[in-house]
């Protein structure tokens, strides 16, 4: 499937709120066709902007603390972490022009 | 150019995939990037697609429609139909990242979109307890309070689906009876979990950054009151989506496409449309699977038309310069 890194509870830390990078983390789950369908999608993007941006994925089924934390009740849901902060959040399946278009203020 | 499009990927897209595949017309089907599948892509288990007495998922109905269409040499493409012109005899379809494709016929089934309650706060709680797919969302709504509106089948079901997830279901409807077929009202009738609020419309949504309360309006008595719930999942039923052949194809009083009776024919010779855009009543699995048969023999029949027209013109041609060769001949 996804080449995407996973995160988890208990590495989110670590791998979204203290990194230096631009974070978008995919919320998704086994069970939820959009996030199937728009999965690949993130991929394409995350390969031809891999200097701007870095996508991860966290499994809701797996990991209910950080869907909780982040008030999680639709999916897929997508969040660009900067500095730990959340600075732009994305709900629901779109095509790879609508994503770039909602992206445009971090990947350019 | 090809012989065939097909825009869709519904029951009606890819049943017509397969009628137009086995009458070897190698039919395009441009199935959209992130939805293909259509509207059975957010359904659970399907009960009443004949052939199947245990029940399907709808996912998986409709990986076997497309591997059946592809297995008889449909093609599949994953991208988005963004303007088509279907003015001249070659019908013109410019996609996202596909770039653009030329068929003889074209057969349009795109289906419909949800309908939205039209309420400010509908657009800014989604995604923070507002919802329009209880499948993808339910989940988080773990021992919560939340509301399904409408009085459709899709209402009872995502409603009864729901009961797996939330404490207790309010299923608030605009009038005293419901569209439902008698089974799915029955289930929902019969689950504890479900109540029901009738004669009630939706005419706000209340909460800071997420769904805290809606505020109802009693359609009889105008009466407002207030219902504390933490989501709300809106199944008011579906528009047809047709802002693509706005201005090209002619549509009915309820914004459906204008097809010549039973057939799917639409006001433009070539162009044949299918499914739940020309339907507005029955739109089901079923119903949408027959009428993409029905576009694939019409346009089959066309593109045979289309052919003979072709035949008739070269033979006319071959003959005139047959006739041109003998007056030559007869002038030496």
């Amino acid at each position: 499937m996804s080449n995407a890194k996973t995160v988890t509870d208990a590495s989110f830390d670590a791998d979204v709120i203290n990194s230096e990078d631009t974070i978008m983390v995919d919320f998704w789950a086994e069970w939820c066709g959009p996030c199937r369908a728009v999965s690949p999608i993130l991929d394409q993007i995350a390969e031809e902007h891999s200097d701007k941006i870095k996508i991860v994925k966290l499994n809701v089924d797996d990991n209910p603390q950080i869907a909780a934390k982040y008030q999680i009740t639709s999916i897929p849901a997508m969040k660009v972490f900067r500095g730990g902060e959340v600075v732009k959040t994305i709900i629901g399946a779109k095509p790879k022009a609508a994503l770039e278009h909602d992206l445009v203020d971090y990947l350019s | 150019m090809r012989q065939i499009i097909i825009i869709g990927s519904g029951p009606a897209g890819f049943t017509a995939a397969i009628y137009a595949a086995r009458a070897g017309l190698e039919p395009l089907l441009i199935a959209s990037s992130v939805e293909a599948g259509g509207e059975l892509m957010k359904t659970t288990e399907v009960e009443n697609f004949p052939g199947f007495p245990e029940g399907i998922q709808g996912p998986d109905l409709m990986t076997k429609l497309q591997e059946q269409a592809e297995k008889f040499g449909t093609e599949v493409l994953l991208d988005d139909v963004t303007s088509v012109d279907f003015t001249g005899d070659v019908k013109k379809i410019s996609t996202g990242y596909s770039g653009e494709f030329e068929a003889q016929a074209v057969i349009f089934a795109t289906g419909s979109a949800y309908r939205k309650l039209g309420l400010d706060d509908e657009e800014r709680l989604s995604g923070r307890g507002v919802s329009w797919c209880a499948t993808c969302d339910g989940f988080f709504f773990k021992k919560k309070t939340i509301a399904v509106i409408g009085g459709g089948d899709s209402a009872m079901e995502e409603a009864t689906f729901l009961t797996r997830f939330a404490d207790k279901v309010y299923l608030v409807h605009r009038k005293d009876s419901l569209r439902a077929s008698k089974i799915m009202q029955e289930r929902a009738f019969a689950n504890e979990k479900i109540e029901f609020v009738f004669n009630s419309a939706v005419v706000g949504i209340n909460g800071e950054n997420t769904v805290e309360s809606l505020a109802l309006e009693n359609t009889v008595t105008g009466e407002t009151s207030q219902l504390d719930v933490q989501g709300l999942f809106v199944a008011i039923g579906n528009d047809p989506r047709t802002h693509l052949i706005h201005g090209q194809l002619d549509l009915t009083a309820a914004g459906t496409i204008a097809v010549a009776g039973r057939s799917s024919k639409t006001n433009i010779p070539g162009v044949f449309a299918a499914g739940d855009v020309i339907d507005d009543t029955y739109r089901q699995a079923a119903t949408a699977a027959a009428s993409g048969t029905v576009a694939a023999l019409d346009a089959e029949q066309y593109l045979a038309g289309l052919a003979e027209a072709g035949a008739i013109a070269e033979l006319r041609e071959a003959e005139h310069e047959i006739s041109l060769v003998e007056a030559v001949a007869t002038r030496r």
